[in-house]
């Protein structure tokens, strides 16, 4: 009987010992004590608990479903011991902690992380306790699986969509208390946490609105596609109205903290849509593309700052194209040299571009231009023309018989981020549309065909030449755009403001977002520069969690979170490959 | 040779790749209208004359000239806009572009819009891009790959790939068509299919062809004229007829009694 079972212990074992060392990593490093106390859902859940239950969880489940479909009790077993195995690790560090002081080596296993790790008890009743924990939670997680799907994916989402709001809880009270009053805010929120019959609630109003969109998604959408053309034209021109209404009330609702993290997260999305040209697009991988985004900066700096350094006390707006253009200008200065160049070579050379540009900014050589290390101060915010108040003046005075507003008319200085966030949408739109455009055209057919054989490219009729200097122009062009808003949000500037971890960021951002996508870039910018600023206590995993994302997102889903319309083809058509190169090989083998 | 209007001449072209002289003192013409076939031994520098030809490698000595232009010096885009189309010896499709938008990039020597007029969206660039599309419809059609038009390049079957890769040289309106082994892998059906194609190519849309060419019945079948090659020199020139006759190149190159269907004389001498 127990061969037909098919037990292969060998798997949960793997499984086991995987998820145990994930655990046991995370108490080592201390973010598990770190967010111990950090609650979700009041007295019920607390980020800690989550991160040091999680892989015992996942990867229970990841191992139950190795087991053969039917054999229900195999992968529960699967299930139980990997489970069992996650908190060995962990009570082999328990064990050596008690034994000895480990904080010498490794400085975060503190008297507190044994305490909760054996949730307060003696270091044998604790590991008993603990190994008891994670070995239910494998077999639920196991058990989990044999919900059919209908009803898995609500829970899921529901917890998902929960633990998410439970983790921004301090931030969400904060804006309700503002936006509506400070009774309705603590009528959800306890503290930093959701509090346990709201998160209830929430979890179940999100499960059962999945529950329903998946049952009655196909019908919805069939009703939809059977709509007229011209009813389908109306509907589509009304949501994105009310999109661009809701990107416009953002500020207001987003208030002056968390504008100002959509502001950051703008200036890379900025930046993002222009490395996506030159790499996405075009795939010339440029390795130096934050050079672009100082020049901007340096520009917008040096032309309006009122400091010593300036040079002509423009305007935030007539600098704006002087910005654009010297920026295109260096992508091209760039672009020249490497034309020849490819792949690794590319990437080597446009490295060492960045960090000439961020030398030279440091250097004494320009030090008299450009401030050296101390920068550009006093950058002036943007000014614009008060056009409501000019408007009513017109009216008023109109109406009275006064003189009409003529010329310096009242203006208004963007000084909070509320304000200075339309600026950042206009560039970021722009910087969409622009690239959406090229993207369809026929530079866009050319830059492909250039990405996927060059010489094939030119032989055809693709003038290279021109075709990649474009490519570094236009992206070069972008990121001067991002960095003319970053001098003038920040009002000062350094040159280690340009380091090459930008270019590294950015570059990130467009692989997790997926490359090639518009959508990509923003979706990429907000988990990689927008939540480590939500996120801020956990700054110094920062680093570690986006090689984490990176390698899981590699492993996981190469083509990213919102592929582009060109990788989900080549990934979709994989089982068509297949069966036409077995044709291939029949016609060669005639 | 002397009484049709060359549209191709190559004079006294030489390649050397270090020692190595690929091509020598080569001197060819290839009539207007017609159909001329380059063969050879493997490594006797055909497909490196054609490289030549369409500007992947610069010529050390003589010229090259097409159509009242000198080649030497000239850039691949540059040529390809002169009017010369070509195909690869190993398929060289944008694979992981669709058919449809390998035809396009294919007609890039006669497509006029500008990035800006991209971006503005101007009428010319929009009529440019609709009209350009249809064209590809129709190269697609023409070459019989009718509602393969959304298929990766590289997820065609062996054959339409073949096709593929002529309708993208096609698309951008050649004078002269250069295929490299354009039958290279397909059986004996599929060739004379292939070379039926061929001759339309010449008849119904006046482009002249130069191939280069493994298959003998392919190459005695449509040509109108055979240069044959070894180690880089021209060692006959004539009509099929003729070729098949020459003792040089029976020697040289066929192997004894050879006459028609390659025989195993061929890859020994290279």
């Amino acid at each position: 009987m127990v061969k037909s079972w098919d037990i292969d212990l060998r798997i949960p074992l793997r499984f086991g010992l995987i998820a145990g060392l994930i655990a046991l990593m995370e108490s080592v490093i201390g973010i598990v004590t770190l967010s111990w106390e950090r609650s979700l859902v009041a007295n019920v859940v607390t980020m800690g608990q989550v991160l040091l239950f999680a892989p015992a969880i996942v990867i229970a489940s990841m191992a139950a479903k190795q087991a053969n479909q039917d054999k229900k009790l195999v992968s529960l077993l699967y299930g139980l011991v990997t489970g069992f195995l996650t908190a060995i690790p962990l009570i082999i560090l328990i064990a050596m902690a008690t034994a000895f002081d480990l904080r010498q080596f490794m400085p975060n296993v503190s008297p507190a992380l044994i305490e909760l790790l054996t949730f307060g008890r003696s270091p044998v009743a604790g590991s008993l306790i603990l190994l008891g924990v994670t070995s239910l939670m494998g077999l639920l997680a196991a058990a989990f699986d044999f919900l059919p799907k209908f009803i898995q994916r609500p829970l899921l989402m529901g917890l998902i969509v929960t633990l998410t709001i439970g983790i921004f809880s301090e931030i969400l009270s904060n804006r309700l208390r503002d936006l509506v009053s400070v009774d309705f805010s603590r009528a959800i929120f306890e503290g930093k946490a959701l509090k346990t019959i709201i998160a209830a609630g929430l979890f179940a109003f999100v499960a059962v609105l999945n529950f329903l969109w998946n049952q009655f998604q196909e019908p919805i959408r069939g009703a939809f596609g059977s709509l007229p053309p011209r009813l389908t034209r109306v509907l589509r021109v009304l949501v994105i109205l009310v999109l661009i209404a809701l990107g416009l009330l953002i500020p207001t609702i987003a208030g002056t903290y968390l504008s100002e993290v959509i502001n950051n997260v703008g200036i890379f999305v900025l930046m993002g849509l222009g490395l996506n040209i030159v790499v996405g697009f075009a795939g010339l991988l440029d390795l130096g593309y934050v050079a672009f985004f100082a020049i901007g900066a340096y520009s917008m700096a040096v032309f309006t700052t009122e400091g010593p350094l300036g040079v002509s006390n423009m305007s935030f707006w007539a600098a704006i194209p002087f910005c654009i253009v010297i920026a295109a200008f260096a992508g091209i200065v760039l672009g020249v040299p490497v034309l020849r160049m490819r792949g690794d070579y590319l990437a080597i050379v446009t490295l060492g571009f960045g960090e000439i540009i961020r030398i030279l900014a440091l250097s004494d050589l320009l030090k008299p231009y450009i401030g050296g290390a101390q920068g550009v101060l006093k950058i002036p915010k943007p000014t614009i023309i008060n056009f409501f108040a000019v408007i009513r003046d017109f009216f008023v005075n109109l109406f009275r018989g006064l003189p009409l507003p003529k010329a310096p008319f009242e203006t208004i200085d963007l000084i909070k981020p509320e304000q200075f966030y339309y600026i950042v949408l206009a560039g970021c739109a722009l910087a969409w549309f622009v690239s959406w455009r090229l993207g369809e055209s026929r530079l866009g057919r050319q830059w492909m065909a250039v990405r996927e054989d060059e010489d094939v490219a030119e032989a055809v009729g693709i003038k290279l030449v021109s075709t990649k200097l474009l490519a570094f122009a236009v992206g070069a062009a972008f990121s001067g755009l991002s960095g003319a808003f970053f001098a003038s949000k920040l009002t000062s500037i350094f040159p280690h403001s340009f380091k090459l971890d930008i270019s590294i960021n950015v570059l990130c951002l467009i692989i997790i977002g997926g490359i090639g996508s518009l959508p990509g870039v923003v979706v990429g910018s907000i988990i990689l520069v927008g939540m480590p600023e939500l996120l801020r206590e956990f700054k110094e995993y920062r680093l570690l969690m986006y090689g984490i994302l990176l390698v899981v997102m590699m492993l996981a889903r190469p083509e990213g979170f919102i592929p582009s319309a060109v990788k989900r083809r080549e990934m979709l058509t994989a089982d068509e490959q297949m069966q036409a190169s077995a044709e291939t090989e029949s016609a060669a083998g005639d | 040779m002397t009484e049709q209007t060359a549209i191709l001449t190559a004079t006294n072209v030489t390649k050397r790749f270090g020692g190595l002289v690929a091509v020598s003192e080569f001197d060819f013409d290839v009539p207007k209208d017609s159909i001329v076939s380059i063969i050879g031994p493997n490594g006797a520098g055909k497909t490196t004359f054609f490289n030549c030809i369409s500007g992947f490698y610069e010529v050390d000595e003589g010229t090259i000239e097409f159509d009242g232009n000198v080649l030497n010096h000239r850039s691949p885009d540059m040529i390809a806009r002169t009017g010369i189309g070509r195909t690869y010896q190993n398929i060289r499709l944008f694979t992981n572009m669709t058919a449809i938008e390998n035809i396009l990039v294919g007609m890039e020597p006669i497509l006029h819009s500008t990035w800006i007029g991209a971006i503005l969206h101007t009428p010319g660039t929009l009529r440019e891009e609709k009209k350009a599309v249809e064209d590809a419809l129709h190269w697609l059609r023409f070459v019989g790959l009718v509602g393969k038009g959304d298929f990766l390049a590289k997820n065609l079957p062996y054959g339409d790939q073949r096709r593929l890769e002529i309708a993208r040289a096609l698309a951008g309106k050649p004078k002269l068509l250069l295929l490299d082994e354009p039958t290279a892998g397909m059986n004996p059906m599929e060739s004379a299919e292939m070379m039926r194609f061929i001759r339309q190519l010449r008849d119904d849309l006046g482009i002249t062809i130069l191939l280069i060419e493994h298959d003998m019945r392919v190459v005695m079948g449509i040509s109108e004229r055979v240069t044959v090659l070894d180690y880089g020199m021209e060692i006959a020139e004539g009509t099929p007829e003729e070729i098949q006759r020459n003792p040089r190149v029976i020697e040289a190159y066929l192997g004894r009694g050879a006459a028609t269907g390659l025989g195993a004389g061929k890859a020994v001498n290279a």
